[in-house]
C-alpha cells in the first residue's frame, strides 16, 4: 500500500482526495497546510476597535527598534497590540518561520525586523525572509523614496516609488550542480507573476497620481525571461493610457540614477534589479535608516525597512536610526485604516528630522536611537492629542 | 534527489500557473499613505478625558451605575458618561431612543450598561431592545470571565474561566411563526462566516492572554448540521493556532462536569444559548450574578456589562444589590481605554474589600448595603493612593 502511493503522488499531484481513499492511502498534507487557502481568508483580528498584528524582532537591530515601535504606539495610545514570535535564524528547523507565518495568516499585518541569513549553512536551509515572502505570496515589494529635506545628501527632492516583484526571479532558490563545479542557477518569470506586478504597479500609479512607470530589466540579454518580464508590463500598460510607459536596461539605470534621478517616477522590475536599485535609491535620500518598505500580497501585508538590513554591528548600541522602521509602522497604520494615528507620528517625525535636526550618527548627527524616540514622543505630546504619560 | 526536488519544484510552479488568477484587489492590498476622507472621530481630546456612553438600564442598574460613579470620582478617572435611559419595561424606549444611544455609542466606541429587561409579553416585536441593540453594532462575542474571588471561598476555589458566547445569531435570531394554529416554528439560525468568527475570537483571545486550551461547547448529535457547522468552523480555526489545544464537549456532559470538576475547563467558545446557560451557571460557581464581570465586542465597539445579565428588580430601592460584579466590569472598561494605572486600582481596591471580609452585601452572606459597599471600596481607594 505504501509503495502504491508513492508511485501515485508524483503522477497525481494534489489531486489525491477521494482518489487516495478509494485505495486505502491515507493523503499527505503538506507540512500540515491550514485549510485557510488563498480562497477563504480568516475574519480580521479587530475587536473592540483594537487590532492585532504580529511582531517579529528578527536579529540585529530589529528587536531594540521594535520596542522602540510598541512605547511609542503605547504612549500614542494606538489602538494595536502586537503578538510577538521570536524566530530563530540560528536553529535548523522551520518550526520557528512556520509559527511566524501562522500568525501572520491568524492577524492578516505583520511588523518585522530581518531575520539574519547565516551563508555558511547548507543549501537547503532557506532565507527565512524568503520562506515568509513566498509562503505568504507577499508578490509586490513598495518602496518609496523621498528627499527628507533636514537631511543633507548629493540630490535634493527626489521623489520616486519602487515597485519590485517579491516572489521568483533570480530568488527561486532552485540551483543545482549537475556536474561538479558547474553550478546552475535557475531565474524564474512566469507571466502570471508579471502580470500581477505590472498591474499592481500601474493600480498604484493611478491611485497616487504618478505619470509614469519605468519598466527595469535586461532583455536584450535574457530575451526570454526579461523579455516576457516586459511583454506583460507592455500588455498591461496599454490599459492605462494616462499613464506613460517607458522601459530602461538596468545598467543604465543605475548609472542615471546616480546621476540624474529626477527623470524617474515610478519604477518597475523583477526581484535581483530590485533589490539593487532600492538600495541605490535609499542611498540616493540618504541611508538605509529613513526608507520604510512595505511587501503585500492580496491577502496579507508585511512591514519593514526598505533595505532590510540587519545591522548587526550596530546592534544594541543605541545608534541605529529608528526613522525606518517608525515610518513602516506608520505605514501599517495607514493599511490599518487607523490614519490619524499614522499622520500624527509620521509629522512628528518629519519634525525630528527637518525641523529640531536631531539625526543619528549615520545621517552625520549626534543623537542616539532614544533622545530621537524621545523627541518623537514630545513633539506628539506638545500637538495636543491624547497621550498616556511619558 | 537534486532531480526530484528540482521536478517538484516544478511540479509546484506548473499547479501556481494553472491555479493563478489575476484576483480583483482586496480593499487592504493597496496603501494610500494620505486618506483625505477621514470619517472615524480625531484622536484629539481635551484634557485626555476620556467619553464613554452609559446605560443603567432596568432593576437595580441605575443603583449600580451610582455605585460606579461614586468610585471613579473618588478614584480621579478621567472619565466622562454619557448617561442614555433606554428602558422597555419602563415605557421608555422608541426608534429615536434608541437611535440616540446607538449614535453615541458609534462616536464613544466604548459603553458600560445595566440589563435592558425584556418583557415576556408578545407585543408585536420579537426582537427586544437589546438584541436590536447588540445587532446594530454587531457585537458578536461576549465574554464573562470566572475568577473566584480571594477571600470568599464557594465550593469551588481558584477558578479561572473565560466564557465565550456567540451573541448574534443562533437560537435568539427572534424568528418565529405560527404557520398552523398551534404549531410555531422557532428558528435557530448557524452560520458558517459568524462561527468562524466567533472561534477565530476565542482563539485570538486565548492567544493574548496566554490561555492553553480552547473547548468548543455543542449539541451536534442532536442538531447535526446547525452545531456541527459550527463545530467543523471551530476546527478549520483551530489549525491556525497550533500552540493552542482545541477540544469540543457535548452541552449536557459540559454542565456536568462544570460541576464536577470545573479546573479541566480554560477558555469555552459556543453558540448563543448555550452561552447564556453556561454563564449563568459558572457565575453561581464563583458566588453568583453579583461577583462576574463581562464584556461584549463587535469589530469596531467594546460595551462592558455584567457576566449574568439580570435586572434584579426585587432588589430595587432596598440597596442590597452587589455593586462587585460591575465595579469590576467597570475596571475592565478602564484597562480597555488604556488607563492601566486606574484599572488596578479599582480592582485591586474591590478585591480588597472582598478578602477583608468585614463588609459583604447579602447575596455573599453579610448584612451591608449597597451604599456601604461602595464606601469601604472607597476607603480602600483612598488608601492607595495616598
Amino acid at each position: 500500500m505504501a509503495t502504491l502511493t508513492k508511485v501515485l503522488k508524483p503522477i497525481l499531484g494534489s489531486q489525491l482526495g477521494n482518489t487516495a481513499k478509494v485505495f486505502g492511502a491515507a493523503v499527505n498534507s503538506q507540512r500540515g497546510k491550514p485549510t485557510y487557502t488563498g480562497r477563504t481568508i480568516p475574519p480580521p483580528a479587530k475587536y473592540g476597535g483594537r487590532h492585532t498584528v504580529a511582531l517579529i524582532p528578527g536579529d540585529g537591530i530589529g528587536p531594540e527598534l521594535l520596542n522602540h515601535v510598541r512605547e511609542l504606539f503605547r504612549f500614542c495610545c494606538v489602538p494595536v497590540d502586537f503578538e510577538v514570535v521570536h524566530v530563530n535564524s540560528a536553529s535548523t528547523r522551520e518550526d520557528d518561520i512556520n509559527n511566524a507565518i501562522m500568525a501572520i495568516r491568524r492577524n492578516g499585518v505583520a511588523l518585522k525586523g530581518n531575520i539574519e541569513t547565516n551563508h555558511t549553512m547548507p543549501p537547503n536551509h532557506k532565507s527565512r525572509n524568503n520562506l515568509l515572502r513566498t509562503s505568504l505570496d507577499l508578490y509586490a515589494n513598495m518602496m518609496h523614496c523621498q528627499s527628507l529635506p533636514g537631511v543633507h545628501t548629493r540630490h535634493k527632492n527626489i521623489d520616486i516609488i519602487i515597485i519590485r516583484e517579491n516572489t521568483e526571479g533570480e530568488y527561486s532558490s532552485l540551483e543545482h550542480e549537475s556536474v561538479s563545479g558547474v553550478v546552475e542557477s535557475l531565474k524564474i518569470i512566469t507571466r502570471n507573476n508579471s502580470l500581477r506586478i505590472a498591474d499592481y504597479a500601474f493600480r498604484l500609479a493611478r491611485d497616487k497620481g504618478r505619470r509614469r512607470v519605468t519598466a527595469v530589466h535586461k532583455a536584450n540579454i535574457m530575451k526570454l525571461g526579461d523579455g516576457l518580464f516586459l511583454q506583460c508590463c507592455k500588455e498591461v500598460a496599454s490599459g492605462y493610457p494616462d499613464i506613460e510607459f517607458d522601459s530602461m536596461i538596468v545598467d543604465n539605470t543605475t548609472m542615471q540614477l546616480v546621476s540624474k534621478p529626477h527623470q524617474f517616477d515610478v519604477m518597475l522590475m523583477p526581484n535581483l534589479y530590485g533589490n539593487v536599485v532600492s538600495n541605490v535609491c535609499a542611498g540616493l535620500v540618504g541611508g538605509p535608516g529613513l526608507v520604510p518598505g512595505a511587501n503585500y500580497g492580496r491577502d496579507y501585508a508585511v512591514f519593514e525597512t526598505a533595505t532590510r538590513n540587519t545591522g548587526k554591528s550596530i546592534a544594541n548600541r543605541n545608534i541605529a536610526n529608528p526613522t525606518a522602521m517608525l515610518l513602516a509602522s506608520c505605514l501599517m497604520l495607514d493599511h490599518l485604516k487607523l490614519h490619524d494615528y499614522a499622520n500624527m507620528i509620521r509629522g512628528a517625525i518629519l519634525t525630528t528630522m527637518n525641523e529640531t535636526r536631531l539625526h543619528t550618527v549615520d545621517i552625520g548627527g549626534q543623537g542616539t536611537t532614544s533622545e530621537v524616540v524621545q523627541s518623537i514622543m514630545r513633539i506628539i505630546q506638545s500637538s495636543g492629542p491624547l497621550t498616556t504619560e511619558i | 534527489m537534486m532531480a526530484s526536488a528540482l521536478r517538484g519544484s516544478l511540479v509546484t510552479l506548473a499547479k501556481g500557473l494553472s491555479g493563478a488568477r489575476l484576483q480583483p484587489f482586496c480593499a487592504r492590498s493597496l496603501s494610500l499613505t494620505s486618506s483625505q476622507n477621514v470619517s472615524e472621530s480625531p484622536p484629539a481630546r481635551a484634557d485626555s478625558t476620556f467619553k464613554v456612553t452609559m446605560v443603567p438600564g432596568d432593576g437595580v442598574g441605575p443603583e449600580l451605575m451610582t455605585a460606579v460613579k461614586e468610585v471613579f470620582k473618588a478614584a480621579d478617572v478621567p472619565v466622562e458618561f454619557e448617561e442614555f435611559h433606554l428602558s422597555e419595561v419602563q415605557n421608555m424606549a422608541s426608534e429615536e431612543k434608541l437611535e440616540e444611544v446607538l449614535s453615541s455609542m458609534k462616536n464613544n466606541r466604548v459603553a458600560i450598561k445595566g440589563k435592558i429587561h425584556t418583557p415576556m409579553e408578545y407585543k408585536g416585536e420579537l426582537a427586544s431592545y437589546e438584541m436590536r441593540l447588540r445587532r446594530k453594532l454587531d457585537l458578536f462575542a461576549n465574554v464573562v470571565h470566572v475568577n473566584s474571588l480571594p477571600g470568599y471561598s464557594t465550593r469551588h476555589n481558584n477558578l479561572d474561566l473565560v466564557i465565550i458566547r456567540e451573541q448574534t445569531e443562533g437560537e435568539y435570531s427572534s424568528l418565529e411563526h405560527e404557520s398552523v394554529s398551534g404549531v410555531v416554528e422557532c428558528l435557530k439560525i448557524i452560520t458558517r462566516e459568524k462561527s468562524r468568527r466567533i472561534a477565530k475570537f476565542a482563539f485570538d483571545y486565548a492567544t493574548k492572554k496566554g490561555r492553553s486550551k480552547v473547548t468548543a461547547v455543542h449539541k451536534a448529535n442532536i442538531m447535526k448540521l446547525g452545531d456541527g457547522l459550527f463545530l467543523q468552523s471551530c476546527a478549520e480555526v483551530a489549525e491556525l493556532y497550533p500552540k493552542i489545544k482545541y477540544e469540543n464537549i457535548i452541552i449536557d456532559n459540559c454542565c456536568m462536569q462544570l460541576v464536577q470538576n470545573p479546573y479541566q475547563f480554560d477558555v469555552l467558545v459556543m453558540p448563543n444559548l448555550y452561552g447564556n446557560i453556561i454563564d449563568n451557571l459558572a457565575a453561581g460557581l464563583v458566588g453568583g450574578a453579583g461577583v462576574v464581570p463581562g464584556e461584549s465586542y463587535s469589530a469596531e465597539y467594546a460595551v462592558f456589562e455584567t457576566g449574568a445579565r439580570h435586572p434584579f428588580a426585587q432588589a430595587v430601592g432596598r440597596n442590597i444589590a452587589n455593586p462587585t460584579a460591575m465595579l469590576l466590569t467597570a475596571a475592565n472598561m478602564l484597562r480597555h481605554l488604556n488607563l492601566e494605572y486606574h484599572s488596578n486600582m479599582v480592582s485591586e481596591a474591590v478585591k480588597k474589600v472582598i478578602k477583608q471580609g468585614k463588609v459583604r452585601t447579602q447575596d455573599l452572606g453579610g448584612y451591608s448595603t449597597t451604599g456601604d459597599f461602595v464606601r469601604a471600596v472607597v476607603a480602600n481607594l483612598r488608601h492607595r493612593t495616598v
